[in-house]
């Protein structure tokens, strides 16, 4: 009798199904994984850090890329915290601007979850269908801040400027003929608030088509039924949130129990799973696609009604227009100064977390009285996760291991930050 | 045309032979390279993308890029790998995948060896493929190779047994195991072919013959997410060409294998007039690419199955399944008034 031995196996950082930069050292007897001792740290760029040297303003761009699926989520936790910290509202229709887009990025994250969990299981066609409908949603980012992926649209004090009035539309060229991007433009004719209303109408058709392809599935049901089962009092041990937590049965939704912005007024569902298995953090997932499909529709018609200024008249805080830069000294100096220079904050802490598709997004904030924070510390959802990796997956197969990376829905510009 | 005739028979026999493969292989490279293309082109469309159309007019020419660039590229053996074994693997796969071709009666006629029991030949030699696969994951001395051949033997030695069963119930119902009168007995329209009684066979040889060719959703071998690519992941250049090579194939030989053993080879559906005016060939290419779009279509749309799920769906629902419809036939045949239509 020979001695049997489990062999130490290495997963990723270059591995298809590592999200970007995860190692798994894995013990294995076979096929089934004993011990998995995640490293992380390989996309580490001293976010924190360097926004501890720099203006407030100028560490939005740094959020973008934190979790760099869910943009605007970021930015939404980081200045609202600046917000906080300051004392300031941002004018209503600033308000139902960011949510508008905070739930547009809860789908789009949510899109790019589907499309890479389906293609780490197997099922390539649900890729391509997610990112054709996730292609509308970067339109949107792009026609309303310049950037497909890192926006830096959300400011303390509103948004950076109001929905453009025009949707930019396709022109015709060597691989698409004129009738051709008619038919792309269609939905384009109008402002771009009639895009996301088209977007919307259209949208929960589409989510259908990607059950159809899943839900059902028998094999995808064996892949996913039983895998990486969490308790709910388990869950809340690991400091799970988000569909993680919810898709173990336990109620906890920041935008209802810890309510910014207008999500008080907006009328939305929270879907909550049952037995805490992959399966069931796939259903909530797709729930919450209907769901913040539900929100856009009501901000879109709230934002048609109620046209008014997107950023608050302090221009400590925000820069004056243009014109009045040009014609009135104060603003030239307001301009200055912000621009260079910044703002300063009261002294004081302050904490402000946001849902963010992924789960609790926060941002923690010590200030000094000065124009940049003594220190910054943001909380990642991810970082819980992917802590109770070895966990969820023991005793379970290699194939299930990227199940569960899968459904944990990991994204490591948050976890290294 | 008689001198040709003459001039043909009076060649070598050796000669003879040597000319018939060559008119079988170079057709079927060409039908590998362009299933590869159609491959790309077909789960393209179901995936709402257009697919390679890039060289030449349409995309055509795309497999002969893909073949050009990975002849030149160079080969790389990893250090710690088993230098002969690791270059003799893709051969190992690719000669039977390749050698099963040739009992192929492509129409009554048209057969290079008629030998006797083509069927056991053909199932010998579809066994031999996994020796490449096993052995390439071996030599490749890399875990994920390693896993990548432990999970294919398995997985083989499963389906071979499920897809042997198949074959036994078409082997009871032809009465031979000549692959040529077991097309000739499903003479007579659509309503003989031996996909109607045998019904669950079918679909059990169907099913494990994409497990036997390590295609999705069977593709745990390869398992680009889990293992990236199994036993071929040290492999580029010609060796991995060699590997693609033999999995198409492997691919084309199966779907002819069906058609032939269940969807009456190369029979019209009916013996009447419409029907019978295109030739024999085409009624059995045509019915051959019916089944290999199907290879393309599990692909694009189903997920992968675990190795363990693999396992127990071969042995304990095809084995089972495979069993009863054997003796179901048996009986059928000798002890019901239907036992004719059991062949």
């Amino acid at each position: 009798m020979t001695e049997i031995r489990n062999y130490t196996m290495n997963f990723g950082p270059q591995h298809p199904a590592a999200h970007g930069v995860l190692r798994l050292v894995m013990e294995m007897d076979g096929e089934v994984v004993e011990r998995i001792d995640p490293h992380i740290g390989l996309l580490h760029r001293a976010t924190e850090k360097l926004a501890e040297s720099k203006p407030y303003n100028h560490s939005i761009g740094y959020m973008d890329r934190l979790d760099y699926v869910s943009m605007m989520c970021n930015e939404h936790a980081y200045v609202l915290a600046i917000e906080k910290l300051l004392g300031v509202t941002p004018p209503l229709r600033a308000q139902y601007i960011r949510v508008m887009f905070s739930e547009i990025t809860r789908i789009r994250n949510h899109l790019l979850w589907i499309a890479a969990h389906g293609l780490d299981i197997g099922a390539m066609a649900i890729f391509l269908y997610a990112f054709r409908e996730r292609e509308d949603l970067c339109d949107i980012y792009e026609a309303t801040s310049g950037a497909r992926l890192h926006a830096a649209y959300f400011r303390p004090g509103g948004v950076y400027r109001d929905l453009p009035e025009k949707m930019p539309q396709y022109s015709a060229s060597r691989v698409h003929n004129e009738k051709q991007t008619r038919e792309k433009n269609i939905n384009r004719e109008g402002s771009v608030l009639d895009f996301i209303d088209s977007f919307v109408s259209r949208f929960p058709g589409c989510v259908d088509e990607y059950e159809t392809l899943l839900t059902d599935n028998r094999i995808w049901k064996q892949r996913t039924v039983d895998i990486g089962i969490v308790s709910g009092e388990r869950a809340l041990q690991l400091g799970f949130t988000g569909p993680m937590l919810r898709g173990s049965g336990v109620e906890w939704d920041l935008r209802r129990r810890q309510p910014y912005e207008v999500y008080p007024d907006l009328d939305f569902d929270i879907p909550l799973g049952s037995t805490g298995d992959c399966y069931d953090r796939y259903l909530v997932r797709v729930e919450e696609m209907r769901q913040s499909n539900r929100i856009i529709r009501q901000c879109v018609d709230w934002l048609r009604e109620h046209p008014g200024p997107v950023m608050i008249e302090d221009h400590k805080l925000a820069p004056p227009t243009r014109r009045e830069m040009k014609e009135d000294m104060e603003s030239l100096i307001h301009h200055f100064k912000l621009f260079s220079e910044g703002y300063s904050t009261p002294v004081g802490q302050v904490y402000q977390a946001v849902e963010a598709p992924k789960g609790e997004f926060g941002v923690f904030i010590v200030s000094d009285g000065a124009n940049k924070p003594y220190r910054l510390k943001i909380r990642a959802p991810g970082f819980a996760h992917i802590a109770s990796l070895d966990e969820m997956s023991r005793g379970h197969m290699l194939a299930d291991v990227v199940a569960i990376i899968g459904t944990q829905d990991i994204v490591f510009g948050e976890v290294d930050r | 045309m008689d001198w040709v005739l003459n001039l043909w028979f009076e060649l070598p026999v050796l000669v003879q032979i040597g000319v018939k493969i060559v008119a079988i292989v170079a057709p079927l490279m060409v039908a590998v390279a362009y299933y590869t293309l159609a491959e790309r082109k077909v789960i393209a469309y179901m995936h709402v993308r257009v697919g390679p159309n890039r060289v030449g007019p349409k995309g055509l020419l795309q497999p002969i890029a893909d073949a050009v660039k990975l002849m030149f590229k160079e080969m790389i053996v990893p250090t710690h790998a088993d230098r002969y074994l690791f270059i003799i693997a893709p051969v190992l796969a690719l000669a039977p995948a390749l050698g099963a071709w040739a009992v192929m009666p492509f129409t009554d006629t048209l057969v290079l060896a008629d030998v006797n029991a083509s069927l056991l030949y053909v199932l010998a030699l579809t066994s031999m493929g996994v020796y490449g696969v096993v052995v390439a994951g071996w030599a490749s001395n890399s875990k994920y190779a390693f896993l990548g051949a432990m999970r294919s033997a398995a997985q083989i030695v499963a389906y071979e047994i499920a897809m042997g069963f198949a074959l036994v119930g078409v082997l009871m119902a032809a009465g031979s195991l000549n692959l040529r009168e077991i097309v000739l007995a499903q003479s007579g329209g659509l309503h003989q072919w031996f996909f109607i009684p045998l019904f669950p066979l079918f679909l059990v040889y169907l099913i494990s013959g994409v497990a036997e060719t390590n295609r999705s959703p069977f593709d745990v071998a390869e398992g680009e997410s889990e293992i990236v690519a199994g036993f071929h992941v040290d492999y580029s250049g010609m060796g991995f060409a060699v590997f693609f090579l033999a999995e198409y194939a492997n691919m084309l030989l199966i779907s002819g294998l069906t058609v032939l053993l269940f969807l009456g080879g190369w029979h019209p559906p009916a013996p009447v007039a419409p029907f019978t005016w295109i030739p024999d060939l085409f009624w059995f290419l045509g019915k051959l690419a019916v089944i290999a779009f199907l290879f393309l279509w599990f692909r694009a749309t189903f997920p992968r199955y675990r190795y363990d799920q693999i396992m127990r769906l071969g042995w304990k629902v095809f084995i089972p399944v495979t069993l009863v419809w054997i003796t179901v036939i048996g009986v059928a045949k000798f002890f019901t008034p239907i036992g004719h239509w059991f062949g």
